[in-house]
Order: C-alpha cells, then sequence, then structure tokens
C-alpha cells in the first residue's frame, strides 16, 4: 500500500509540473511574440520601442471589438471567427504601427539617442489614454470563444488537461515563428532588414530605401503584437487599457534575456519568463513571480552581458 | 542661395500627402472611434458611431495641408528667434540667475495669490526638481541610463517612514537616514552590474524598480503593503512644531514666536527647506562638475575607453555618480513622505521613474536650468490642463512628443564644455601658474 501511495504521489508531482509547463509555455509563447517586436526594432535602429505595449493592448480591443461584432452577426463557426478577427487585428494594428512609427519616431532618426525613447514614453501615455477616452476605463470581458481541450491524464481529482486555446497559441505560435524565421532568412525583405541592421549607410547606398525597410519593421512587429493580443482575449477573456504596459515590460525583460536584437533569442526569452511565472507562482508564491523573472535577468546579465542569444558588441576605438 | 526646397513643392503633391494622412487617420479611427464597446449587463455591445470616422479624416487632412503650407513661413519667422543671443550684459546676469530664482521661490508663499495650493504645487515642483537634479547626475552626467529611479526615491520614503512610526525618530534623524539608506542601496546594486553597457543597464535598472516596488507592496509586516505606512512625523524647526497644540513636553512655532497660529505655516516650512536643500543640491552639483570626479563623470560619458587609458577607474566613477544620484533620491523621498503623511507603493510605479527620466530629458540633458524649466513643466501642465479633466494625460503625452520633435536635444540642449582649451585667454593661465 505505501508503495503505491508514493508511486500515486510521485506521478501526481509529474502531473503538476507537466501543468504548469503547458501554462508557462502558453504564457511564454505570448511573450515571446511581444518581444519578437522589441527585438526588431531595437535590432534595426537601436531604440527601445516603449509603445509596443500598447500595441499589443491595442491588438486585444480590436480583437474582442470583432467578436462581439462577429457574434452580434450570428458568426457561430469558430475557425471562421478567428480567422476573420486575426486578419482584422493585424491589419488596423500594422497600421497603428506604422503611423505611430512614421510620426513619433521618423523624425527622430538622426536626434540624440534617448529623444526617440522619451517620445516613445509619450507615445506610450498618449495610446493608453486614447484607448481609455474611446472604449472607457472599465474592463471588457468576453464570453468564451472557444471551449474544451483534451485531458491527457487523470488520477482522482487530479487532472492534467490541455484546453484547446492553448493548443491553439502554442501551435500558431510555433507555426508563425516558422514562417517568420524564413522571412528573415530567405526573402529580400529580410535580407534588407539585416542590412539595415549591420549598416544603415551602406545599405542605402546599395539602393535598399531604409526608410521603408524601417516601417516594414515596425509593421511586421506590429502585426505580431496584434496576434499575441488576439491570443490574450481568448485566453483570459478580460481585457483593459493598461495590459499593455505590464505585458510590454515582461516581453522587453524577454527580450533582453535573450539578447536584444536576436530573433530566436527573443523567443527563447519569452519562454523562459512564461515557464519562470509559471513555476515561480506554482511552486513559490504567485505575488513575487515578477521578482523572480526579474533576478534571473539579473543574473543571466551579470554572467552573460549580452544575454543568452546574444552577440557581444564589438568595441571599435 | 538657392530657395528653400519645401517651398517648391507642388500643391498637388502636398493635396496627395494630405489625402493620404487622412485616408490613414480615417483608417485607424474605425476601430476606436467610430466602433465602441460598451458594458452593459448583459455582455458587451458594440455601439457604432461611424461620423466620426470622415470626421477624423477631415481634421487630418486639414491639418496636415495647413502644417505643409505654413511650414515654411513659419520657419523662415521663427529663424530670427532662434538665432537671437542675449546681449553681453544680459549674459553677465547669468551668473546671477541662480540666486535670483531662488530669491523668487523664497518670496512665492509670501506672495497676495499664494495660497495652499500654490504652496502645495510649488512643494511638488521642487520635489521633482531635486530628483530629476539626482537622476541628472547618472544621467545627464555620467551617461548611465537609469529607468528605475523611482527606487530610490521609495526607499527614502519608507526609510523615512519606517523609522519615524517605527522608531519613533524626529523628521531629520529619518532625513540623513532616507539619503543614506538610498545611497547605500544604489551602491550594493550597483557593484555587481557595471560590467553592462548601455540599454542592458538600462533593463537591470528597471528590473530593480520593479523588484522594490513589488517587494514593497508584498512585505506586508514590515511596509503595510498596499495600504502603505501613515502618521510619518513632520519636520520641526529647533523642536518646534507646526501644531496648533504643543505635544507634551514641546512648543510649537506659534507658542514661541507668537505668531497667531495657521495651518499654512507647515506647509510654507515644508517648502522653505526643500526649496534650502534642493538649492544646496543644484550648487553642489554645479561645484561637483568642476571637480575630479565631475569630470570624471563626464569624461566616462564621453568615451570609457579613453577614460580607462588616462588611469580614471570606471567601477568607482560609476558607483558614485549612482550614490550621489540616489542620495538626491532619497532626500527627495523623504520630503514626500513627511508632506503626504502617508506613503504607499503606488507612488513609485514605472511611471514615476519614466516621469523623472523625461524630465531630465525634456530639459536637455546635464543642464540644471532646463532640469528646472522642465520639472515645473511636466508638474505645472497637467494642473492647469485640470479643466480638461480626462484629456490632460493625452495632452501629456502629445507634448512629450512634440517637445522631443521640436528639440531633440531637450529645451536647453547647448552642452557647455566644461573646459575650454582652445581660447583659454593668456591672462588666465597667468592667473592659474
Amino acid at each position: 500500500m505505501g508503495a503505491v501511495k508514493a508511486a500515486m504521489g510521485f506521478t501526481l508531482a509529474v502531473g503538476t509540473f507537466l501543468q504548469h509547463l503547458i501554462n508557462g509555455l502558453t504564457l511564454g509563447a505570448i511573450y515571446g511574440l511581444i518581444a519578437i517586436g522589441y527585438t526588431m526594432v531595437y535590432g534595426i535602429i537601436r531604440m527601445i520601442n516603449f509603445a509596443h505595449g500598447e500595441i499589443y493592448m491595442i491588438g486585444a480591443f480590436i480583437a474582442v471589438t470583432t467578436f462581439t461584432l462577429l457574434l452580434g452577426a450570428g458568426v457561430t463557426s469558430v475557425p471562421l471567427a478567428l480567422v476573420i478577427v486575426l486578419a482584422i487585428s493585424c491589419t488596423f494594428t500594422a497600421a497603428y504601427g506604422w503611423t505611430i512609427e512614421r510620426v513619433a519616431y521618423r523624425p527622430l532618426r538622426t536626434a540624440p539617442k534617448l529623444a526617440p525613447f522619451i517620445s516613445a514614453i509619450g507615445m506610450s501615455i498618449l495610446l493608453q489614454n486614447f484607448v481609455m477616452l474611446t472604449q472607457g476605463a472599465r474592463s471588457k470581458s468576453l464570453p468564451p470563444v472557444m471551449t474544451g481541450g483534451v485531458t491527457l491524464w487523470h488520477d482522482g481529482d487530479f487532472s492534467l488537461g490541455l484546453t484547446n486555446i492553448q493548443m491553439f497559441i502554442i501551435l500558431l505560435t510555433v507555426a508563425l515563428m516558422a514562417g517568420f524565421t524564413l522571412v528573415i532568412n530567405r526573402t529580400a525583405l529580410g535580407r534588407a532588414q539585416r542590412a539595415c541592421e549591420q549598416d544603415r549607410t551602406m545599405a542605402a547606398l546599395l539602393g535598399i530605401n531604409v526608410d521603408r525597410t524601417i516601417s516594414l519593421t515596425f509593421v511586421l512587429g506590429a502585426g505580431l503584437a496584434a496576434v499575441a493580443g488576439v491570443m490574450v482575449t481568448l485566453y483570459y477573456g478580460v481585457i483593459d487599457f493598461y495590459i499593455g504596459f505590464l505585458a510590454g515590460m515582461k516581453a522587453f525583460t524577454a527580450a533582453v534575456l535573450g539578447g536584444i536584437g536576436s530573433l530566436p533569442g527573443a523567443m527563447l526569452g519569452g519562454l523562459l519568463i512564461g515557464l519562470i511565472e509559471a513555476f515561480f507562482s506554482g511552486y513559490v508564491s504567485s505575488a513575487y513571480k515578477d521578482v523572480a523573472a526579474f533576478s534571473i535577468l539579473i543574473l543571466v546579465l551579470v554572467v552573460r552581458p549580452s544575454g543568452l542569444l546574444g552577440r557581444p558588441d564589438i568595441e571599435k576605438v | 542661395m538657392a530657395a528653400p526646397a519645401s517651398t517648391s513643392i507642388p500643391v498637388a503633391h502636398r493635396l496627395r500627402d494630405a489625402g493620404i494622412a487622412g485616408l490613414v487617420a480615417m483608417a485607424l479611427a474605425v476601430p476606436f472611434l467610430g466602433l465602441r464597446t460598451v458594458n452593459l449587463d448583459q455582455g458587451l455591445v458594440v455601439q457604432a458611431n461611424l461620423a466620426y470616422v470622415p470626421l477624423a479624416g477631415a481634421v487630418v487632412f486639414l491639418g496636415r495641408l495647413v502644417l505643409g503650407l505654413l511650414a515654411a513661413p513659419l520657419a523662415k519667422a521663427v529663424a530670427p528667434l532662434a538665432a537671437w543671443r542675449p546681449p553681453a550684459a544680459a549674459q553677465r546676469l547669468r551668473a546671477w540667475g541662480g540666486p535670483l530664482l531662488v530669491l523668487a521661490a523664497v518670496a512665492l508663499p509670501f506672495l497676495p495669490f499664494a495660497n495652499r495650493y500654490v504652496i502645495d504645487l510649488g512643494t511638488t515642483a521642487l520635489i521633482y526638481i531635486l530628483l530629476a537634479t539626482g537622476l541628472n547626475i547618472t544621467v545627464g552626467l555620467a551617461g548611465l541610463l537609469d529607468l528605475g529611479f523611482a527606487a530610490f526615491y521609495a526607499i527614502g520614503a519608507y526609510t523615512c517612514a519606517l523609522t519615524t512610526t517605527q522608531l519613533h525618530w524626529g523628521f531629520w534623524p529619518a532625513l540623513v537616514a532616507g539619503g543614506l539608506a538610498s545611497s547605500l542601496f544604489a551602491v550594493l546594486l550597483s557593484l555587481p552590474i557595471l560590467r553592462l553597457r548601455g540599454d542592458y543597464l538600462a533593463i537591470v535598472t528597471l528590473g530593480f524598480g520593479e523588484i522594490t516596488r513589488i517587494v514593497i507592496l508584498n512585505w506586508q509586516g514590515l511596509t503595510g503593503g498596499p495600504n502603505g505606512v501613515s502618521g510619518i512625523a513632520r519636520p520641526t524647526l529647533f523642536g518646534l512644531t507646526f501644531d496648533r497644540r504643543a505635544p507634551a513636553g514641546g512648543h510649537t512655532f506659534s507658542e514661541v514666536t507668537g505668531i497667531a497660529y495657521a495651518p499654512e505655516h507647515r506647509l510654507i516650512f515644508l517648502y522653505l527647506v526643500i526649496l534650502a536643500l534642493t538649492a544646496l543640491a543644484a550648487y553642489t552639483v554645479a561645484r561637483l562638475r568642476r571637480l575630479p570626479i565631475g569630470r570624471a563623470w563626464e569624461a566616462l560619458r564621453e568615451d570609457e575607453i579613453a577614460c580607462r587609458s588616462l588611469g580614471i577607474n570606471p567601477t568607482m566613477v560609476k558607483v558614485s555618480a549612482y550614490a550621489s544620484g540616489a542620495l538626491m533620491g532619497g532626500l527627495a523621498g523623504c520630503f514626500f513622505a513627511a508632506r503626504q503623511g502617508f506613503v504607499s507603493p503606488e507612488s513609485f510605479g514605472f511611471m514615476e521613474s519614466a516621469t523623472i527620466l523625461a524630465i531630465v530629458v525634456l530639459g536637455g540633458m546635464g543642464s540644471q536650468a532646463g532640469v528646472i524649466i522642465a520639472a515645473l513643466f511636466i508638474v505645472v501642465l497637467p494642473e492647469l490642463a485640470r479643466g480638461f479633466a480626462d484629456y490632460r494625460m493625452l495632452a501629456f503625452g502629445l507634448a512629450m512628443i512634440l517637445i522631443m520633435i521640436w528639440k531633440p536635444g531637450g529645451l536647453l540642449s547647448g552642452r557647455l564644455p566644461t573646459i575650454r582649451l582652445s581660447n583659454a585667454k593668456p591672462k588666465s593661465v597667468a592667473e592659474a601658474a
């Protein structure tokens, strides 16, 4: 009997561990998608786009509006609704990303380093208050759109589950990452982007439209942030105008943890932050989960000053 | 001289440009101005106000067109203003600017229009000036970007709050303790992270700021968590309190001086004390810039490798910049705590760090006068815009963007070299020798 009980306790521990792992991966996928926007913009113009968290928040709001409209119009097919919401949210959010770059950052392309950063903080305050004024300060909740899931394993009261939403989030993130890696490595746009990252003047001399490449970087980053916004709307079902701040800060942390400027680094950093959060709140304390995330960031940076996958800056004298 | 290129842009081009801007504005307006989600009892519904969409388009179209047409004449009209330099006599007054400003600030509470509200606003502005003066050492002089400066502000405020409420210290020892505690934290933090550069350093300071806030929020036993600490001691003048009735064994200000009791006295006293401290801080920083340590800060900002090769120890220089900045942050925190009589973790979030950094950058990094102007701007603008209630933060964000586009180096960006090598006057050389 004792051995059976011990074995059950062991399997229960493994089950709990796996559940935290699944939750952490889901959260990490969302952070990773936002982190890519930070890392790409940083790579190409060496600027912390502080308003990127708000872009994600805008994506989530457009998703809520579109879902509500679709429900009102009587669309019941979940896949159809998802495709429409993703398309609309990405399109409009990308337009916001493009406009923000054009209005607030492009005039500061040659300004001192901190000027675009302050402009970005201003943009972040502006967007938060714009959404609060137009959509109201109360949080918006959506009836569950995607329900159900699979129970991987269950034992008495405990069951290890993978919901459809989690599956959707993880699979879509993997697909987007694969597609994105192809875009960066194989297409003309990706080549232009990498060229601008290395040397903007030289890229311009070789006939690359630098302004256009930078604009497209913002558009792509905003599109991915919009996907993250749609995911979070589905996953939690509740959003408000303030969600961009914390998510943006964590995604930025993720980007730095992975090595800012590196795409796989952003994804890895996002996953790590998600996992740390899930495990720390599961096993230690949920109040201090952000302390754990930031402490690990500091520890990693002390050992590896340019992040996990970042290349160290070569100093030219 | 060829005519400026901007005047030769054909009207058709301008129309097309404005048209595109208008169309983009309409597209952006659809999901937020055109459609509005409303919380009802039975769930969300979407209300359509599609009339706003063409309106937004029209406003942006006209705005873009008018700005485009006016830009060239406007730039021409402003050009002589930008080139204007104060006459030589005014230049000589520059040296008196600081003392005159302090005199004006001392006079403020005694002016006829000075009521509680004005004095309180003045105190807030001074707290921000002190904070930004501290951050200016780290960011403006030493070039170390700090995104978590509110942590030092919080440590100062909580040290003051806890020593006065738990240990029953008076305000003055608590002030010293607050400044020192915050400085000590800065030294402890900066030692392990000084290898990091630029943005990596920035994110670590951001992390430190958040860790401090979360620990304060959750360490219920010590800090009272989200409820904060109240009953913080008020400053006294040589043991005299500013209360209506004297505490046991003490005296009040009005008893000893014979001035009739007024609740404003405490506010005015606090205002004058922080004014004195801020003036002292500004003066100290100005002097420090002339000392080897200040020169080392600025040299480090310009080129770390050159500094190393000249025998400057970057670690010590960075630690001293952090510690001096944090000292002022901690002192400002104590004043904040003493003014409110209450502190809670909400006052020390990331937005606070961003606001202080915005003051430094908007003012022009390294410029003390810039810090004062920008702090007044940041404190007074939202107050002036109180009539617009909901729109004030919107306007605040917009103003930050516009100022940066207009003057990317900050309002007072003329960075004077601390030492002039080329046109040193022979006389001063003789004096130096």
